[in-house]
Formats: C-alpha cells, structure tokens, sequence
C-alpha cells in the first residue's frame, strides 16, 4: 500500500481525472493549495502596485496497493504535463494501514 | 389635490429609493474590506440608519427645519422643538409638493447617509463604541445645523444680497459634511496596520468582495435617482426628468473619466477605481443636477472621476488610509460639484462662483472644528481604535464575538 500525492495545475486538473479513472484508480481526495516558489506575479490594486509570490495548484492524496503504484504515476505524469516549469511533483510515500470506517476492513479491501 | 397626491407618491419614492442607498454604502464597504470586519460593518450601517431616523424624528429635522432662527438670528440656529408635530402635518402648510410626513422621512432617509460616509473611511480600525458616539452626535446636530444654513433658508442661501449658495441635492451639505469628517477622524485614527510598510510605502489590502462592491455601487447609482430626482422636491415633469439625465450622464462620464486616467497612471484596468468614478461623477453633479445640460452634466461628471484617482492617491501620499475612497469620492468629488455651479449650467458667473467657494470653507470650518472637539473628546474618554492584536483579529470577533461566514 502507497500513499501517492501530487501537486498539479488546476487547468490539467481534468485530464488527470480522467487519466487515472483509465488507469482504474476510481478513489481520491484533492484540495486546492496555495505555495511559493520562484514564481512572481505583478498585481495592481487601487494605483498600488504589487507582486505575489503566491501559486495556485491542486493537491491530490491518492491510497493505492502495490502494483497500482506505478499505472498511477505514469498516468499522472503523461496527463499532468505542459512542458513547461511549474507542472508540480509526485510524492510516494508507504502507507501503514488502511481501514474501512463501515465495515472495519482493513488492508487492499478496505479501498478497492 | 390631485398633484399634491402626484407630487407625494413621487416624494415618497423617492425617499425609499435613497433608503435603499444604505444597502448599497453597506456592500461596497464590505466588499472593498477584508472578510474579518464584515459583522462590524453591517453593524455600524445598521446602526446609522436605525439611530440615524430616530435621532433626526427627536432632534435634526426640526434643527435643519427651525422656520425661525430663534436661538442665534441672521439664520445661523433655530430650533423649533423635539419630535415632530402632528399639528403641521394636518395644515400641509410647509410645502405643497408633499406632505409633512414625507418631507421628514425623504430628509431623514438623507441624514442618514452622512453618517454612512464615514462608517467606510474608518473601517477595520475604529472601536464600534466610539464610532457609534461620534457619529450619533455628529448626525444629530451637526449635519442639521449645516443643513439649515442652506435648505432651511439660514444665512448660507442668502450669503450676498444679489446671489446666495446654490447646493441642489447636497454635493457639500450631505456629502461634505459626512466627508470632512471622515477627514478628521481619520488623521486621528491612524492608518490601518498593514497599509504603510515599515519606509512609508503604500501597501494594497485587496477587498474581499469585489462583485458585492460592484452590486453596492449599482444599488447607489439606483438611489441616486431618489437623491437627486427627489431633490426637486415635486414630481415636476420637466425638472425631475432633466435631473435624471444629467445624474446619470454624470456617472457614466465619472466612471469612463476614471477608468481611462488610472488606466494611463497605472497600466492596469482597475474595476475599483471604475466604480469609485461613478460615485465622484454622481457626488459631482448633486450639487448642480437641476442647472446643467447633459454636456456640462458630461464635463462635471467625468473631471468628478478623474478628481477620485487623484485623491486616493493623494491621501496614499499624505500617508492617511481610507479603505474605500469616502473621502475622494464625497469629499474631494462634493467640493469640485459645488464649485461647478459657479463655473457650468444655468447661474454660472464669477460672484455665484465666489458664493460657491466661500460656501464651502465655512461648511468645511464649521464641519472640521466640530468633528475635532468631537472625536478629541471621544478620543481622550474611550479612545478611538481597537488594540493591535484586536485589529490583527478582526473586528467581527473582538468586537461582536462572531464571524459572517462558516463552512458548513
């Protein structure tokens, strides 16, 4: 068991839905993130100028078994990508134990 | 009787349209200031208009309307009495346009906007306690004792033996009034905390709320139509239509005029500063609604815009912090607009331009001294902003121990 999280562009936000819904990867959770890095946008408010350093993405928190780990990858990575910098990054990290609150199964059977 | 009733029904209109006004100050304020003073907001605008009507029933309309100056002569302060008097209202000896009762409701739904203006100039800073007392006070004699100088035939509309004030709506006698003060208090108050960077540099503190702003502005606008077009004081055919073109050619014009110079200034298409133009296009024309065609109501109108990018700038550089331009627009805007009349439309010329400007220096000295005495006094009994860590906070939980919105 994996816990898979990537951070993409909310404009790829679709194509990797559907990317990882053909890689038969059905459940996830995703929220909106704000992060810095070397990024700089010029803003005007009221005659004031200013810059932010502020980029918006979207987070995803993907639980996979094993042998799912790397269609979910590939498949992110092949839907995620312009090209260009700023298209985000995948973390794999193990994941201990899963349970299913319902039933209290646990393991593989508790998510698929 | 038959036009008194026509007259009426449009008077009574009319004040329910400038009602509707206090929406529209509430969403623009909101919308042009962070979400955590938002209860605060809605607060202090429930609060003018509340006390704002009860205080003018006890005690402004019959100081702004004494009839007889019976407490300093020559038209400077009367007082005919607390309450209103159901006696009057019977003979509808004061004016046919409109009965007695409308008359106190159209003016009393007016003094109540003047308190309004400075409810957005002080926002995210000021202790609701001291802004309730200042603005109780200042709407319950100051604005009426301005008010009777002028529309209750004090020395103002008689300033010179052959030409007296001209303000038709109130560019000076609403809209500076409450202007000044939000002036004074706020070179009292200080700026918010994160205005000013640690050198002195202006900082943006975006609204939270742009398209709450944009519909507070529209709902402005649409009270305009009672501001000015109830100003008549009768549904006239030929002068309540001619102030509806040229109140609304004037906004137009202010907003075009302010969006095309902070377009030039700053390279950016600021839809604040577009909607902040309307308003000083509308406070322009206020003061001149009635003696201008719809070119000059254009002129007036777009240099009233041009006047508001100026002045947000303005008191960015004099390091003063006004969160959503009160003082550009009702101020700064009021003054050009009454300084109008003598320069465009119908009583132009060099002495009604004179009577203009010395109009507005007595209003803004009378205006300045009070709200000083006021806030100085307020200031050294409760003090007048909340503490650092309050500020930080938000006002809806340090003052009003909630917030306006919850996720579910």
């Amino acid at each position: 068991m994996k816990k898979i999280e990537a951070i993409i562009r909310k404009s790829k936000f679709d194509e990797v839905v559907k990317a990882l819904h053909d890689a038969e990867v059905y459940f996830f959770s995703y929220w909106d993130v704000t992060g810095v890095g070397n990024e700089k946008i010029g803003k005007v408010y009221r005659g004031i100028s200013y810059s932010t350093k502020d980029i918006q993405r979207r987070y995803l928190s993907i639980i996979v078994s094993d042998s799912f780990v790397d269609a979910t990858i590939d498949a992110i990575i092949k839907s995620g990508a312009t090209g260009n910098v700023g298209d985000g990054k995948i973390f794999v990290l193990p994941c201990e134990e899963a349970y299913r609150i319902r039933t209290g199964e646990k393991g593989n059977k508790s998510f698929n | 009787m038959e036009l008194l009733t026509t007259n009426n029904v449009w008077m009574m209109l009319c004040a329910a349209l400038v009602f509707f006004m206090h929406l529209g100050f509430s969403f623009l304020e909101i919308g042009l200031t962070r979400q955590k003073n938002t209860i605060n907001i809605l607060f202090k605008n429930f609060f003018i208009i509340t006390m704002g009507l009860i205080a003018y029933c006890l005690i402004g309309f019959n100081l702004m309307y004494p009839g007889d100056f019976n407490i300093i002569g020559n038209g400077i302060l009367g007082f005919a009495g607390a309450g209103l008097d159901s006696a009057t209202a019977a003979d509808l000896g004061y004016n046919n346009g409109y009965t007695y009762w409308t008359d106190f409701l159209f003016q009393g739904m007016f003094a109540a906007t003047a308190g309004t203006i400075i409810s957005g100039a002080v926002a995210e800073r000021i202790k609701i306690n001291s802004f309730m007392l200042i603005v109780f006070i200042y709407i319950t004699i100051v604005y009426p004792i301005v008010g009777s100088w002028q529309w209750g035939s004090g020395f103002l509309s008689t300033l010179t033996e052959k030409v007296g004030f001209y303000d038709f709506a109130g560019s000076t006698l609403v809209h500076s009034v409450g202007g000044w003060a939000a002036l004074i208090i706020i070179s009292l108050l200080g700026a918010r905390k994160d205005k000013f960077d640690s050198s002195g540099n202006p900082v943006a503190i975006p609204g939270s709320n742009i398209p709450l702003s944009a519909a507070g502005v529209l709902i402005l606008w649409l009270g305009w139509f009672g501001f000015n077009g109830g100003s008549v004081l009768s549904a006239d055919p030929a002068n309540t239509s001619l102030v509806l073109v040229t109140t609304c050619l004037a906004a137009a014009a202010g907003g075009i005029g302010a969006s095309l110079l902070s377009t030039l200034l700053y390279k950016n298409l600021d839809i604040t500063m577009f909607m902040n133009g309307i308003l000083g296009g509308l406070v322009g024309i206020t003061a001149g609604a009635d003696q201008m065609g719809p070119t000059e109501a254009i002129i007036i109108g777009s240099i009233g815009g041009v006047i508001v990018v100026l002045g947000v700038a303005f008191l960015d550089k004099c390091k003063l912090d006004d969160p959503v331009g009160a003082i550009p627009v009702h101020l700064f805007a009021g003054i050009w607009g009454t300084l109008a009349v003598g320069i465009f439309g119908a009583s132009a010329g060099f002495s009604q331009f004179m009577v203009q400007l010395a109009s507005v220096g007595i209003v803004g000295l009378f205006c300045v001294i009070c709200t000083l005495i006021i806030t100085l006094i307020v200031k050294s009994v409760i003090g007048l902003r909340v503490s650092e860590q309050e500020e930080e906070q938000g006002l809806d939980l340090a003052e009003h121990g909630t917030k306006a919105y919850f996720s579910s």
